[in-house]
């Protein structure tokens, strides 16, 4: 028997690796309670790892009927198990969150007795916060799937995100490491909240009050490396959840080996992939927020991301007859393409070319990662475009060679040494 | 020239009404504590007028509207010297010239205004993440921070609005003074002498008897959250500065 103490511990490492973090996207407003939704979400804290922590991040139980290989709280592991009560996650999840420690709960669990079970269990947490408690906080809620379309919708009317994980990015994969499992599964949830979201906000349009349902929306998260899949398999499937199904984030998580028994799984001790992880986030926001369509970055000629540069200098270099781009005509969506240039800076530089040409010395401090940028563009006092048809020479000048098993920082793993430019001309 | 003002909002802005009045638009805003030496430049103290202040900053109003202006506030809450002598420089050319567009990212001045303002803005939001709140005997919820700049009064609304239910007390203490609020208003509390002791954490309370419990297992649910195969200690401490560490529960 162990006290609270030792089953927060059980059911918060249980948890972790399920790495959405995110508090962001609620819209609650405190009304007669306490708690509220900042809209941007607030990191309270970091773990020693550098991920953020702003939910309290637990399984209700690590219990589990399936065996799925790369779990730790598969059936088959020889671990300590445990359980909350409703009441003993309600108490911490308050205690925790009048301190300041929270912006509010994730709540996940292993499958217990069967799908509509856990779900009810977790269904009576939510519900009692939101209604006994007053809790205006963020709440990120799991979907389990299996669960009937009558609980997941009801458990919607509470939370502000449900989530359910594909773990392994192909069915192919997944069948090798969890029989059991099947993508299908992940879908039907996906696309049951995904119809209520859309039907309340039709009338949302005729009616005044309309329930809150989900306002943070949905997301999924895939695991990389455990299964052989190439990034153009990751990134095509993020790219087929994404539409079908609105999410709101994708998230990769460099797979972590536990599991000394299973063969086709990496080794225990082998490092996670935290580069190619780092590689693929950028990819995914290159398609959201910078105009740039899958195959333009990835496609069968060029299925794997370049570890040791950022998969837009990739492209740019690929692509050297659109440089070098003239920042003082170039619309805001081809400045952002530029390698070094981010969609703070490029709006920076399209407002402040109002009142003059901007020269190299006004960009500099833009916020511009100007070393690599240099290559790629062009100012009012520029005296050529640096490089852009020597791609080869420019991509030596920028890359360096990457330390084994150095942790994942981008922007300083493109070599900014000035020494370089010596060799070029 | 210096102007010696009072430390308040209300003190600088007499500075700008001060200049104009006097014809001493070189002169740069200070306060007593602050000042080095006179020995060099003369100084003048200048005194906080409520109707001086309000006729500038209605000026003001009109000519950069509600936005600017909260902005020339965040950058004066920075604190500095330097910040407040920029700020000050703007608002004489902006009452000089008739228009400053603060868009104009190309002039050095405006862009070091935008990044104090930015700077203001993430301390801002670092302290609504590093507030760490201790329950004591009576229900009242205290915590104590120690932000770079000046950013209390950037984050009252914010804990009044979510904390509706909780008496509560957050207490600057590089800058002495907290807010405090009594489930119906917030107020402005400076400390006593019985208030405080001169250890930067032990403010003369007697905590709520489950207060250490949830203090420990808030350090035990954060040492579980970490995987240690992902170990990064330079990102750790980019993102929770060492500075902040002795008033984080989880890091004390």
């Amino acid at each position: 028997m162990f006290d609270f103490g030792d089953k927060l511990q059980i059911l918060a490492d249980a948890a972790k690796y399920d790495v959405s973090c995110s508090s962001s996207g609620g819209k609650r407003k405190n009304i007669g309670g306490i708690g509220d939704s900042s809209s941007s979400g607030i990191c309270h804290t970091y773990t020693e790892d550098g991920r953020c922590v702003s939910l309290l991040k637990i399984l209700m139980t690590n219990y589990c009927i399936f065996d799925c290989a790369f779990c730790v709280s598969r059936k088959s592991n020889d671990i300590q198990r445990a359980a909350f009560s409703v009441k003993e996650v309600v108490e911490l999840t308050m205690n925790f969150y009048r301190r300041n420690y929270i912006e509010g709960l994730f709540l996940s669990s292993g499958i217990f007795k069967s799908a509509d079970y856990t779900m009810e269990r977790l269904m009576l947490v939510v519900k009692k916060l939101r209604t006994e408690e007053k809790f205006h906080g963020y709440i990120h809620l799991k979907a389990i799937p299996g669960a009937s379309e009558a609980l997941l919708k009801e458990a919607g009317l509470y939370v502000d995100r449900m989530s359910v994980n594909l773990e392994i990015p192909t069915e192919e994969g997944l069948k090798l490491v969890a029989p059991e499992k099947d993508h299908q599964s992940v879908r039907e949830p996906l696309q049951t909240i995904k119809t209520e979201i859309i039907a309340l906000k039709e009338e949302k349009k005729t009616m005044k009050k309309v329930p809150l349902f989900v306002p943070a929306g949905q997301s999924t998260q895939m695991v990389i490396g455990a299964t052989g899949e190439s990034d153009l398999d990751i990134m095509g499937t993020a790219n087929e959840f994404y539409k079908s199904y609105n999410l709101k984030r994708v998230y990769y998580s460099g797979y972590i080996p536990i599991n000394p028994k299973d063969s086709l799984l990496p080794q225990v001790g082998t490092a996670p992939p935290l580069q190619r992880e780092n590689r693929l986030y950028q990819t995914d926001w290159l398609l959201r927020f910078y105009g740039f369509s899958l195959n333009e970055i990835l496609n069968t000629q060029h299925e794997n991301l370049e570890l040791d540069m950022d998969p837009k200098l990739a492209w740019a270099i690929r692509n050297p007859q659109f440089f070098p781009i003239d920042i003082n005509t170039a619309s805001y969506q081809w400045i952002i393409r530029i390698p070094g240039v981010g969609r703070q800076s490029a709006n920076k530089i399209v407002q402040a070319r109002k009142f003059g040409k901007l020269r190299e010395d006004q960009v500099k401090k833009m916020g511009i990662a100007f070393n690599r940028a240099k290559y790629f563009m062009s100012c009012a006092d520029s005296v050529f475009g640096l490089g852009f048809q020597y791609p080869e020479q420019v991509r030596k000048a920028l890359v360096k060679q990457p330390l084994i098993g150095e942790a994942s920082d981008s922007s300083r793993l493109i070599s900014e040494v000035d020494s370089y430019q010596l060799t070029l001309f | 020239m210096y102007y010696i003002f009072d430390g308040t909002y209300a003190g600088y802005i007499c500075c700008v009404f001060e200049a104009f009045s006097r014809k001493e638009i070189d002169s740069r805003p200070t306060r007593l504590d602050l000042i080095q030496t006179t020995l060099f430049f003369e100084s003048r103290p200048i005194e906080t007028h409520p109707e001086r202040f309000q006729r500038v900053v209605q000026a003001m109003e009109k000519k950069i509207g509600h936005a600017g202006m909260k902005l020339f506030y965040q950058n004066f809450l920075a604190d500095e010297e330097k910040a407040w002598l920029n700020g000050f420089q703007l608002l004489i050319k902006l009452f000089q010239t008739e228009t400053l567009d603060l868009k104009n990212y190309g002039d050095p001045q405006i862009l070091q205004f935008h990044q104090t303002i930015k700077k203001v803005n993430r301390e801002r939001h670092r302290m609504k993440a590093f507030v760490r709140f201790m329950k004591d005997s009576n229900e009242l919820y205290t915590a104590i921070i120690e932000p770079d700049f000046n950013v209390l009064p950037l984050i009252i609304d914010f804990f009044r609005n979510r904390y509706a239910d909780q008496q509560w007390l957050i207490y600057d203490i590089r800058r002495q003074y907290g807010y405090h609020y009594n489930l119906k208003e917030v107020q402005e509390v400076f400390s006593t002498a019985e208030m405080l002791t001169d250890e930067s954490q032990s403010l003369q309370v007697s905590l709520d008897l489950k207060e250490e419990e949830y203090q420990i297992l808030w350090k035990k649910y954060f040492k579980s959250t970490n995987i240690e195969q992902r170990k990064n200690l330079k990102l750790h401490i980019r993102h929770v500065p060492q500075r902040y560490w002795k008033y984080l529960t989880e890091k004390s």
